[in-house]
């Protein structure tokens, strides 16, 4: 079980990690200033296993993939929202971070609900209600599976 | 059945016809690795075990973000880029000539019927020649270093056209702001945007570069228009029977066509702190500015800058109201002083900045702070982006941001 941090529709890589601090020397450095124009608490609250839940269009604008890498270091498990943007969800793959479309999740939970993920089934659990979610296209999991496209790379060699 | 732009692109690049949904490996004919991400970039490059870049003339790397230092960390990005490029032998590197996407084009990079992958979501632009460009994350960048190929699913095509005459105050930033609100900033995600009509036709490349630049607003994968005689021209070529082919065909397959007359657009602004919130300016006007903001890849062109000169020629900025103009590139800087362009605007009270990302990014150039007004013609207007998150960002096109500096509130040219 984790918690849940929700978010609304549209929310840019900015948010998630303004570019003042995309140049630390590393993503822990950087992890500190997650969501800090959002939810300057984020960081510190959240914990390992926990989830952020968002509406439309999740991590549209830049390219920084320093977004899914600073969510990925501070524990969480996955992201769920009703979409994603293009370039941040090919980089949450290829870092291994699980970004899972669910439809109905967003308008039925309140933040801090404690809510479970199975990736197999593509079902997420929250009190009593189930959602489906989609499954990601085999070569997406495979890739997801391994660690990202790193370790991908690595273990095709 | 006939194929669109894009469809075209990647179907000759792969060697077989294509369609929407497929997914195929393609060849990268560039690739462009920005300074504020060559760290990450060559960390993971070392990390996969690479040694050598597939191909070192088609690697361009370019310092633009962070140059000159504006903080300490900047420093090490730019080693890091010069480093790497003498280390694999990449001669396209550029320290300060101007913003990434500017440059790909005006150096002679990208030409038409290219296929082009930066580290920057902005990398649609080059859609304004006819190639296919898109943005990627650091560790995709590095494996394209690493092999020359990268996976990608068929874009399907959004077709925009546009008919009649803009009036007279109504740029093309006004006209791909009105579309990215009429789609909404997740209505071309996954998707291309091909351009065309009279109205596209008669636009200079410059004002086409403007609205490719901006299709990832919309969350389009790419932008494309069709390369005419003025695309051969500003890339000094002449058009192959390849890239003369790069028309949508009558029988292609469009996931939708959206029909806009050109007498029906307005000057517009999109007001903070979303892209898609579009409003027309004759419903902000009055709205107190502190700052005004012309330049970025979006609209830091000559044209752009000789726009803003002929509404504030032997005109003043409003007293209190700074306007910082950032060319494009070392280029543009060149030839609006040599226009006479650039001394018009300082007459006229402009602080003119070194050519560079600046002010766009957030982290040089005049950054805001709490409960302050910019009126900007970048493509952003994202909480935080320019300064505090209390910093109210409005984007315009370059008139519309002149018109407002001289009233130092928000006015229609």
């Amino acid at each position: 079980m984790g918690k849940i941090f929700r978010f609304y529709k549209d929310v840019d890589t900015d948010q998630i990690i303004a570019s003042q601090y995309l140049l630390f020397p590393t993503i822990d450095e950087m992890k500190e200033h997650t969501f800090e124009s959002l939810d300057p608490e984020f960081a510190t609250s959240v914990k390992p296993g926990d989830y952020v839940v968002a509406d439309e269009n999740f991590g549209c604008g830049s390219s920084r993939e320093q977004a899914p890498s600073v969510l990925k270091a501070l524990g969480v498990k996955a992201v769920v929202a009703k979409s994603f943007a293009r370039i941040f969800y090919r980089n949450s793959i290829n870092i291994g971070l699980p970004v899972i479309i669910c439809k109905d999740l967003y308008d039925n939970v309140n933040a801090g609900d404690e809510m479970e993920l199975n990736m197999e089934q593509g079902t997420i659990t929250v009190g009593d209600k189930t959602f489906t979610c989609t499954s990601l296209p085999e070569n997406l999991q495979k890739i997801l599976d391994q660690g990202g496209l790193i370790a991908s790379l690595n273990k095709e060699d | 059945m006939g194929q669109t732009i894009v469809e075209k692109i990647i179907s000759h690049n792969v060697g077989r016809k294509v369609k929407p949904g497929d997914i195929v490996t393609v060849k990268a004919d560039y690739v462009m690795l920005d300074d504020i991400m060559m760290p990450f970039i060559v960390s993971k490059f070392n990390e996969m075990g690479f040694s050598k870049v597939w191909d070192p003339t088609k690697v361009v790397i370019i310092c633009d973000h962070m140059v000159p230092a504006s903080q300490t960390d900047d420093i090490r990005a730019y080693h890091i880029s010069c480093d790497f490029a003498s280390k694999q032998g990449i001669t396209n590197l550029h320290t300060s000539d101007g913003i990434c996407h500017q440059l790909m084009t005006e150096a002679g990079y990208v030409k038409p019927g290219h296929v082009v992958f930066g580290t920057d979501s902005h990398t649609t632009t080059y859609g304004s020649v006819g190639a296919f460009s898109t943005g990627i994350g650091y560790t995709e960048m590095a494996a394209i270093l690493g092999t020359g190929e990268v996976w990608m699913r068929v874009p399907s095509t959004i077709k925009i056209n546009i008919n009649g005459t803009l009036a007279p105050n109504v740029m093309s930033k006004d006209v791909i702001l009105k579309i990215i609100g009429d789609l909404t900033a997740a209505g071309a995600t996954y998707k291309s945007l091909e351009f065309c009509g009279d109205t596209i036709d008669s636009m200079s490349q410059s004002s086409r570069t403007t609205m490719a630049n901006m299709a990832i607003e919309a969350g389009a994968k790419c932008a494309v228009f069709t390369p005419d005689t003025k695309t051969a021209l500003y890339c000094d070529i002449e058009l192959d029977d390849f890239q003369s082919s790069l028309v949508g065909d009558e029988d292609a397959v469009y996931e939708t066509v959206l029909n806009y007359k050109a007498e029906d657009f307005v000057p517009v602004m999109a007001v903070p702190s979303n892209v898609d919130h579009i409003v027309p300016i004759s419903e902000l006007k009055g709205i107190k500015v502190n700052q005004v903001f012309l330049g970025s890849c979006t609209n830091g062109r000559l044209e752009d800058l000789m726009e803003a000169a002929a509404i504030l020629n032997g005109k003043h900025v409003a007293p209190y109201v700074k306007l910082i103009v950032t060319p494009a590139s070392r280029k543009i800087y060149m030839e609006a002083m040599e226009n006479g362009t650039i001394n018009v605007l300082s007459k006229a009270g402009a602080i003119i900045t070194h050519p560079s990302c600046g002010l766009c990014c957030g982290r040089t150039g005049g950054i805001l702070t709490d409960d302050e007004v910019v009126v900007a013609t970048n493509n952003r207007n994202f909480l935080g982006r320019m300064g505090t998150s209390k910093v109210k960002i409005y984007l315009a096109s370059p008139k519309s941001a002149a018109a407002t500096a001289l009233a130092g509130v928000i006015t229609e040219a």
